[in-house]
């Protein structure tokens, strides 16, 4: 299942973005931010340990279910006694739950994760990405394999220089993607497709933000 | 406009080229200290661009001062920190001032450099910076729109013979000539019979190719490249051979050892010609050149 990946942002920004704002309720997700640890049930109790260490008030905590659900709304009506009481909302969800919050409360909202990317769990603990959402497919030419994900530089027309030992060079633990899109297409019999000489790249897919409708016709 | 460079490459003589890294800052002295020393011992010098993301003075006004200065300038253009727009726009520029020899880069992450922060544009790469230039050519740009005044170009990309695994990188080299690649400049090789291999392939194809020789100062130098530079392999001979030169004399031993390569790599005629890569100690280059009895 794909889902939001983020990791918690240092304490003294979290220090920085709270300056001023003493009164703070804090709010977690039970979905991505629980699988990878940084914004479930023991995480938020941590933090709200944290604030009260460095002199803070928290009027309240709770994880909701799918922080980015419309129905967040619904759920934190019902502890709108203690939010009101808040100078802010420290968030401890990926940046989908925070902007949801933010646009249903209309109240002060700090981050407390950084949202990475969307990806999926590969192995216990481990999360990768997978997908960018380029809004242009062409991985029916690379054996199924993303280069625009996997290779650092999305490259479509095979490896760079910088590949070494079938690694990528800004991490000898990231397999290099084109090695692994020959490797793969050697199995199918399909290396004629890495041959072919791969014109620009469209960024046009969807432009930022992207927007879609389902046709009414 | 044909290039004094492009007319060496047809003419089938030992080609030799070296690089110049343009200087952190405009203090231009020590840039035009080389050019000078180098420009008519050598058939073209390369311009370095932001190497190893390393922010600099640019290549296209490092090439203009070769060009100024009266010297052959191979143009390097990565992808690392323009899109389309931008490369059309400096090849254009390029070719009005005389620039007429491009050396087309992917580019290393900007995660290596010194601008760890700054975002990796790759709206290109190099095999399609080589048909872009191709287009150009043709008067039209990438867009399909028609050029008033089109340039013309020698250009050519990189290879690295010793990568590993090779069979993808090879898949690349093809794909850079099939794109227009005219010559081609090799990441450093040290081991010959690896070289001579990597050329018996080479060699079915339509294009020149300069072995890219560096010049090894010291044992650790040599260390650091195979731990840190992907490709690069110093074979541990070479390293013990650098190792046991005297005390202050460890560059006069890598200049021995580039200059018997070179020398090897011209007798044997192996391949169309050499890159020197001196690294910082562009000075050098003379040297190297007179160890492999080579003369302009």
């Amino acid at each position: 299942m794909i889902r939001s990946i983020t990791k918690p942002k240092s304490i003294e920004e979290i220090e920085r973005l709270l300056d001023g704002l003493n009164r703070i309720f804090i709010i977690g997700c039970g979905t991505c931010v629980t699988l990878t640890h940084t914004g479930g049930a023991p995480e938020v109790a941590a933090m709200k340990e944290i604030l009260l260490e460095s002199g803070k008030l928290v009027t309240g905590q709770i994880v909701v279910p799918v922080a980015c659900d419309n129905l967040t709304s619904e759920i934190l009506n019902e502890e709108m006694g203690k939010i009101e009481q808040a100078d802010v909302l420290l968030i401890m969800t990926c940046a989908f739950g925070v902007q949801t919050v933010s646009s249903q409360l209309k109240k002060m909202v700090v981050p407390a994760l950084d949202t990475l990317f969307i990806g999926k769990e590969t192995a216990y603990g481990q999360f990768n990405e997978i997908c960018t959402q380029c809004g242009t497919c062409i991985i029916g030419e690379t054996g199924g394999i993303c280069p625009v994900t996997n290779c650092h530089k999305g490259l479509v027309n095979g490896p760079c220089g910088g590949t070494n030992q079938g690694k990528c060079e800004i991490d000898s633990n990231k397999d290099c993607a084109w090695t692994l899109i020959y490797n793969r297409l050697m199995e199918l019999g399909r290396l004629d497709s890495m041959r072919k000489l791969q014109g620009p790249r469209n960024f046009l897919g969807e432009p930022t933000p992207g927007k879609y409708e389902i046709s009414k016709s | 406009m044909i290039s004094s460079f492009k007319k060496a490459l047809d003419s089938g003589k030992f080609i030799i080229t070296c690089e110049v890294a343009p200087p952190k800052g405009i203090n231009l002295e020590k840039t035009a200290h080389h050019i000078e020393l180098l420009k008519d011992k050598v058939d073209a010098m390369n311009l370095t661009d932001h190497q190893s993301s390393v922010m600099r003075y640019p290549s296209l006004g490092g090439a203009l001062m070769v060009k100024e200065m009266g010297g052959e300038p191979i143009l390097q253009m990565t992808c690392r920190d323009r899109n389309r727009l931008a490369l059309q726009g400096d090849l254009l520029f390029a070719a009005s001032r005389g620039i007429h020899n491009v050396l087309c880069l992917t580019g290393d992450s900007v995660m290596l450099g010194d601008h760890k922060t700054a975002k990796g544009v790759f709206d290109l790469e190099s095999s399609q910076l080589l048909a872009a230039i191709r287009t150009l050519e043709k008067g039209k740009d990438l867009g399909g729109n028609d050029l008033d005044g089109s340039p013309a170009f020698c250009a050519g990309a990189i290879v690295t013979p010793e990568a590993n695994p090779i069979e993808p990188q090879l898949i690349k080299f093809e794909k850079k000539i099939e794109a227009g690649a005219e010559f081609i400049q090799t990441q450093a090789v040290f081991d010959l019979d690896k070289f001579k291999s990597f050329m018996e392939y080479a060699r079915q194809f339509p294009v020149k190719i300069l072995v890219g020789i560096i010049l090894l100062t010291s044992a650790p130098m040599a260390r650091f490249m195979n731990k840190n530079i992907a490709g690069v392999n110093v074979p541990q001979p070479l390293i013990d051979e650098i190792a046991q030169a005297p005390k202050g004399g460890a560059i006069a031993k890598g200049i021995k050892i580039a200059g018997r390569m070179i020398k090897t790599i011209h007798a044997e005629n192996i391949c169309d010609g050499v890159h020197i890569m001196a690294i910082g100690k562009e000075e050098l280059v003379p040297d190297i050149m007179a160890a492999a009895d080579l003369t302009s």
